[in-house]
């Protein structure tokens, strides 16, 4: 339901003469429920992009890539243009965006499985190219959508559907860490994984979204955001639980931090 | 005082503004919005314990939570 149609949470939503309202919605996302399970972060991770549009005054330039994955619908959520991008294709669809209309602001927001998996090759390209653009990465190391196959994120031990005993070194590789992948090519203008567990990291994210779009603004390059995000249905843990599995389990092996950042 | 407001039909009932909440005041309802979650809510004699501190909103996947906090000039106690 529009929560525009509900007379007595408009009432609520009134603020009183000595209230002030200290946290709203973002203007750049629509007001509308969201198909993600309960307590997956996809819908914070659009909320905060929503909010960094917002205090850049990006709305009316910005073309979002939407790509394949529980991610796909960033056009129901962001209020603005839209591209979707086949899987993995999204960082090549967004240099075609950029490249026909620089005067854009254009950012992809892909999942593990779309960005370090089917796309690694578009991805590591794009930003090796140094493409203009920007991109918000959401690593919850599993695919979600098609019901929790192993991603190249997968944390060694982790229990699958394809990897039911736990990820194994031998056969599949240990965890891919793309921001410090990225951080290693020139055309990366900035890259950073941060996470949005608690509100400090929050805050912190919040920091690292607005500086990958500022670097796209100021011309300098490729901006990148990886984010730890949960997947409770395909973890099989409740939303608390998989929260917590982001401090104990992800964040060792998946640092948070800046790893590259030109400066203007 | 201040207070905040759940958006009773955004609200999935995953309980991690509950874990986020420094004074602990937000708990689970009896109640279920039309898509089955059962929601969150703040009993009427623990919102004066709301400080406006907005950590709920901020972790709640779903932007379900708005918060109004109470400037202090305007209030005798709180
Ligand atoms: C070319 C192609 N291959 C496979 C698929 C099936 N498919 C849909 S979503 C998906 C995985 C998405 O996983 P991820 O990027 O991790 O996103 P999440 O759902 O976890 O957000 C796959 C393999 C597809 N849609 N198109
Ligand atoms: S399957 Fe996982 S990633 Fe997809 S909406 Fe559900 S919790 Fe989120
Ligand atoms: S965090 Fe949001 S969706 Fe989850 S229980 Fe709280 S208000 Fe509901």
């Amino acid at each position: 339901m529009n929560v525009a149609c509900d007379i007595e949470l408009q009432r609520k939503l009134t603020p009183g003469p000595d209230e002030t309202l200290v946290f709203d919605a973002p203007k750049s996302l629509v007001d509308t429920p969201m198909h993600f399970c309960p307590g997956c972060q996809h819908g914070l991770i659009h909320r905060i992009v929503a909010r960094t549009l917002d205090d850049m005054g990006l709305q009316e330039r910005a073309i979002a890539v939407g790509s394949v994955g529980c991610s796909v619908f960033v056009y129901r959520y962001i209020s603005m243009d839209c591209v979707e991008a086949p899987h993995g294709r999204a960082t090549a669809v967004a240099t075609g965006v950029k490249r026909a209309r620089p005067g854009n602001f254009v950012y992809t927001f892909q999942g593990d499985g779309d960005l370090a998996a089917i796309g690694t090759a578009e991805a590591i390209h794009a930003a090796n190219r140094g493409e203009r653009i920007s991109v918000i990465f959401v690593n919850n190391t599993t695919y979600g959508m098609t019901g929790g196959q192993m991603a190249p994120t997968t944390l060694l031990g982790q229990k699958t559907t394809t990897c039911v005993k736990g990820r194994e070194r031998e056969t599949a590789g240990a965890p891919i860490r793309m921001a410090e992948l990225m951080a290693q090519l020139d055309g990366v203008a900035f890259s950073a994984r941060v996470a949005v567990n608690s509100v400090k990291n929050i805050r912190k994210a919040e920091k690292a979204v607005r500086r990958a779009f500022e670097v796209q603004e100021q011309g300098l390059g490729f901006g990148f955001v990886e984010f730890l995000s949960t997947c409770p249905t395909n973890w099989r843990l409740d939303p608390i639980k998989a929260n917590e599995r982001v401090e104990t389990e992800m964040i060792p092996c998946f640092p948070l931090g800046v790893f590259k950042e030109m400066g203007e | 005082m201040s207070r905040i407001v759940v958006l009773e039909s955004r609200c999935k009932g995953c309980l991690l503004c509950a874990a986020q909440c420094p004074k602990k005041i937000i708990r689970q309802s009896e109640r279920f919005n039309a898509k089955g979650y059962k929601i969150v809510e703040v009993a009427d004699e623990d919102m004066a314990l709301c400080t406006g501190c907005a950590s709920c909103a901020m972790v709640c996947p779903d932007t379900a939570i708005r918060v109004f906090r109470t400037r202090k000039s305007a209030g005798a106690g709180e």
